[in-house]
């Protein structure tokens, strides 16, 4: 146990901790318009941010790779401009953990804002109140378990990940090796002790995490 | 004091139909809206509320709430609106939903102390009875004082004693504030003891207008009564039959003739009237 390094497992948190902050704020907006909107175009944004559900982790992680790259467009810009590289790098990471999984995070906020009473998002504007000050007042203290939700699914599913992030990010100690990438390599090297002792850690983590939300909702639902 | 000349295409059960209001309203008046369900009763106070675009005019007083380049947002339009589900805040209390719309602490009391809510005042919305709910969705709309008060079948829910009581403080705070309020009514005793005119709606248009009293009073000529009812049944007791009528609230029986009999079908809407001692259907 005493040679074991837990630093994949800090690293794993802290991407799923920044992860879920950053797309907590861009999906918040998005999942909003995509609840209130009756755009014809509203499908097609359904169907960009659900894309990362089914496309193999290795499809999502070449292209945020080529994307990224400097030899593309955007990766040269961020180069040239601000001296920014986002290849096998913790900063990499995060963005490609953004794309993989924004779904789980807009969609729990988009049914949720849906769930909501109409009238009482009404009674707000007749209030006087704004979209904004509606979206914090009103409409975000009534949808707790899908907020819940979504903040709790986001940083499980990015705690997860691990095709992407070896495409991404590779497996650079403290730096991009995550918890995910970590048990991998120890089968390659044949130490199943510690694959085992790493994943047994996952799996409890998961439980825990999931039955909290669950022991909540619940008690959400049946007070 | 508020002009409105709006059209809007609606689609409805029997397809699209045209919404063509043309109504001028006085200060402090209270309308009520009736008609058959989609005539565009309650899409004509979405927009007058501003929740639902139209063309045409809306003048309140000497402020354009919607013309051709002009359509004011409903936060802009100082408006109350009473929902028929209430819409209250559910994560707020009684007091919180009223505080709100505005932070005038003495004009939350004031009206939750009228509608005998102020006991209630740090409770959840969910712990409350629908007649509750409802005072504080009126007190609530109420809280900005506004010009004007939009009603969408407030009390249709109701019980008919809780219905009662909340005709009366309707009244009286219409009387106290002085608002000129709109709602939208089916129920005529309602209509009755409320509303200073009467608008009949029907496939989007006014089809009737006037005081409660001509357009609600059916009867006409030497009829001392007439009550309008459904016939839930006909029995045939030895050698006569007895009609059984729903009257507002009421079971009634009514010895009918074999010819009445024969005419009427259970189901059917009858008018019970009489003009001395014997009452008629017909």
């Amino acid at each position: 146990m005493d040679s074991l390094d837990f630093s994949p497992f800090w690293l794993s948190f802290k991407l799923a901790t920044l992860t879920t902050i950053i797309l907590f704020i861009i999906s918040l907006p998005l999942a909003w318009y995509l609840s209130q909107t009756k755009s014809r175009i509203k499908p097609i944004f359904e169907a960009i941010t659900a894309l990362p559900i089914v496309l193999p982790p290795s499809v999502l992680g070449f292209y945020i790779l080529v994307g990224l790259s400097q030899n593309s467009p955007i990766g040269s810009f961020l180069k040239d401009s601000f001296d920014i590289e986002l290849i096998f790098n913790f900063s990499g990471l995060v963005v490609a953990s953004c794309v993989y999984s924004m779904p789980f995070m807009v969609q729990p906020l988009q049914s949720g804002f849906e769930s909501l009473n109409r009238d009482m998002l009404e009674a707000s504007y007749i209030a006087g109140k704004s979209q904004i000050v509606t979206i914090f007042r009103v409409a975000l203290p009534n949808i707790k378990p899908a907020l819940l939700t979504a903040t709790i699914i986001t940083f499980a599913h990015t705690v997860g990940e691990f095709g992407v992030v070896l495409m991404v990010g590779g497996n650079i100690p403290n730096e991009t090796k995550v918890a995910s990438v970590a048990i991998y390599e120890m089968v390659e090297t044949m130490d199943y002790s510690s694959a085992h002792i790493y994943s047994a850690i996952m799996v409890i983590i998961s439980f825990i995490v999931l039955l909290l939300v669950y022991l909540f909702n619940n008690r959400e639902r049946f007070p | 004091m508020i002009d409105i000349d709006i059209k809007k295409e609606l689609h409805g059960a029997d397809g699209k139909m045209l919404l063509d209001i043309n109504l001028h309203i006085k200060k402090s008046e209270f309308i009520a809206i009736s008609g058959e369900s989609g005539s565009g009763k309650s899409t004509l106070l979405r927009v007058l509320a501003g929740l639902e675009k139209a063309d045409g005019k809306i003048v309140v007083g000497d402020e354009v709430w919607l013309d051709k380049y002009i359509s004011l947002a409903p936060q802009k339009r100082k408006i109350g609106f009473v929902f028929q589900d209430y819409a209250l805040f559910s994560n707020m209390t009684i007091l919180d939903n009223l505080l709100f719309v505005k932070k005038d602490i003495e004009l939350a009391k004031y009206l939750l102390y009228v509608t005998e809510l102020i006991e209630l005042k740090d409770r959840f919305p969910e712990s409350l009875s629908g007649g509750q709910k409802q005072r504080v969705s009126l007190c609530r709309a109420l809280m900005n004082r506004p010009k004007l008060l939009l009603m969408d079948e407030p009390l249709s829910a109701l019980d008919p004693v809780m219905r009662m009581k909340l005709q009366n403080e309707i009244l009286t705070l219409h009387r106290e504030f002085n608002i000129t309020t709109i709602m939208v009514s089916h129920d005529p005793s309602e209509i009755y003891r409320l509303a200073n005119r009467v608008v009949v709606l029907n496939l989007g248009k006014i089809i009737n207008i006037g005081t409660p009293k001509e357009i609600l009073l059916k009867t006409s000529g030497s009829q001392k009564f007439s009550f309008e009812g459904e016939l839930l049944d006909i029995v045939r007791v030895d050698v006569i039959y007895i009609a059984i009528v729903a009257i507002g609230q009421q079971i009634v029986e009514i010895v009918i003739s074999k010819q009445e009999k024969n005419r009427l079908k259970i189901g059917d809407t009858i008018r019970v009237s009489t003009k001395a001692f014997s009452p008629n259907i017909c």
